[in-house]
């Protein structure tokens, strides 16, 4: 399944969301097109979980409209890639890595099930070794592998990666991202993550998101983008390029006196 | 030995050895699995105040604990998630509120309850024909609908979320699961009763999940490890004359205590085993 090529696969507008009494998002527009790889970076707390969540599914805004696209035509949602963080799984269940990836199976009908893709795919991670090997008994590396099989193997038009780097002690591997690049001649990848100084060479555009959402075509980021990037960034180091100092900037007024910025 | 099997309640007991096992062997590895053994508890406590309603109204009290296992397994696992109420303190909640109705009710039951013992405790030798029907239909129904949608109840257990993310009905599967795992315990009850019901639903699959980490092979090791423990439990019983559900929960525990030293490291040895 190829869903390269341009169009628009999902389109968020004035979403205002929260937890209970507490908001978390407002004023979100966002669009993801065919081919888009978005890094979303923020501060804690700053809503990037949340707006996956909501691109999810799993939670329901309070305001706003959410439209997904499937092939050019508006669809009901989809299922989508989804690679959680690895604290948001029990990674002691009683599970083999085939079953894991297979489980990304699950919204077809089992009885008609294939296992040819889930074969295929734990080649292509390189974890077909592993396939009747417990989730538990696996390294951080291969868990991350593992967790990324599963998001793909349906082939969806939309991937999201929450936090890929809390799999791994160290920094992403390099081959994490090839394998990334490779997958977005397929699909849309959104990711959130904490380590802007790693993604932004990576990714083609970045989504900052912290309360509201600020999306920068990263051919843009220029001193002026930077100037006015809403999020506490001290660094966007660009592969070769000499890295790129962005201005610490007040976030004391942009967070509306709740004063929880991050260390910028 | 031989003899025993002429007498009709010693062949109940090894039916329902058999029947109860099969059932706790898929629904336990479930409630294992996913982390779920003190809803379990909940569950078998709350339906203490159906049996006391039922006793009160002259009624079967395996029906007053089934509604009363059914509701709270449903309230666990559709309000529980919405309520904003630590799940463990909903747990609490349930679990006291069926033991106080079940004390307060019998205590309003005229005459003494003579064997309401049976179902705190369980007694595998008094299991009726009637039990032992119910039990079959249980164990047939768990069977089906674990071998029909094995990949489905896995893949939710193990990570519901995603499951929500890729639009399969979680709710509508769990709370069936939760349906089978509140049944289970109410059979469950007859055999080892209210107060020892963890132990056949939670010490069998432990054990097997020390020799397997995987779903689908500790069904049937459950099994083997629960009939050994109930058939061991009713013979040693028997012999002993002392109640059957104790010497069940022993006879499991010491399955799992066989597994676990077999389980351990080699280079330990021995002085690890004695200070574990």
């Amino acid at each position: 399944m190829n869903h390269a090529g341009n169009g628009l696969i999902l389109e968020m507008r004035g979403i205002r969301a929260g937890y209970g009494r507490r908001l978390v998002l407002e004023d979100v527009d966002f669009r993801v097109q065919n081919g888009d790889f978005t890094g979303i970076v923020g501060p804690n707390g700053g809503g990037k979980t949340t707006l996956l969540k909501i691109i999810l599914g799993l939670l329901q805004p309070w305001e706003g409209s959410i439209r997904y696209f499937l092939d050019g035509r508006e669809s009901e949602r989809f299922p989508m890639g989804y690679m959680p963080q690895l604290a948001r799984v029990d990674s002691d269940f009683p599970i083999t890595v085939r079953d894991v990836v297979a489980s990304g199976l699950m919204s077809f009908e089992t009885h008609s099930l294939s296992l040819e893709p889930v074969r295929r795919v734990m080649e292509r991670m390189d974890i077909a070794p592993l396939a009747r090997r417990p989730l538990g008994e696996l390294s951080g590396g291969q868990r991350q592998r593992v967790f990324l099989a599963r998001a793909i193997v349906s082939s969806p038009p939309l991937l999201l990666l929450d936090e890929p780097e809390t799999y791994v002690d160290t920094d992403f591997g390099r081959d994490f991202f090839e394998i990334l690049a490779e997958l977005n001649r397929d699909m849309a990848i959104l990711m959130v993550s904490h380590d802007l100084g790693t993604i932004a060479s990576q990714v083609k555009s970045i989504a900052c998101v912290n309360k509201s959402l600020v999306h920068h075509d990263s051919k843009e980021i220029t001193h002026d983008v930077m100037e006015s990037y809403h999020c506490p960034i001290e660094l966007i180091t660009h592969g070769k390029v000499p890295h790129r100092v962005l201005k610490v900037h007040d976030e004391e007024k942009r967070m509306d006196g709740k004063g929880n910025t991050t260390d910028a | 030995m031989l003899e025993l099997f002429q007498y009709r309640y010693f062949v109940h007991g090894l039916l329902a050895a058999l029947l109860v096992s099969i059932s706790c062997g898929f629904v336990g590895t479930y409630v294992v699995s996913r982390r779920i053994v003190f809803i379990t508890g909940g569950i078998s406590h709350a339906a203490f105040g159906g049996v006391g309603i039922a006793y009160f109204l002259g009624v079967n009290p395996l029906a007053g604990a089934s509604v009363f296992a059914v509701a709270a397994a449903v309230t666990l696992e559709t309000i529980g998630s919405r309520a904003r109420v630590r799940e463990d303190s909903l747990i609490g909640m349930l679990w006291s509120f069926g033991m106080a109705l079940g004390v307060l009710f019998v205590f309003l039951t005229p005459g003494y309850a003579a064997n309401l013992m049976t179902y705190l405790f369980g007694d595998i030798l008094t299991v009726s024909a009637t039990d032992l029907i119910l039990m079959t239909g249980l164990a047939l129904v768990v069977t089906i609908v674990f071998l029909l949608r094995l990949r489905r109840i896995l893949y939710l257990a193990f990570d519901p979320e995603f499951a929500r993310t890729q639009n399969v009905p979680v709710t509508g599967i769990q709370s069936l699961m939760m349906v089978l795992t509140a049944l289970t315990v109410v059979v469950n009850i007859r055999v080892v009763g209210i107060v020892l019901v963890l132990a056949l639903m939670t010490i069998p699959p432990a054990a097997a999940n020390l020799l397997v980490k995987d779903f689908r092979r500790m069904i049937p090791l459950s099994i083997l490890f629960s009939l050994v423990a109930t058939l061991g439990g009713l013979l040693a019983s028997h012999a002993l004359n002392v109640p059957s559900g104790a010497t069940i929960v022993f006879c499991a525990l010491l399955v799992f205590l066989v597994v676990r030293m077999g389980t351990l490291p080699r280079r330990r040895g021995v002085t690890r085993t004695l200070s574990e």
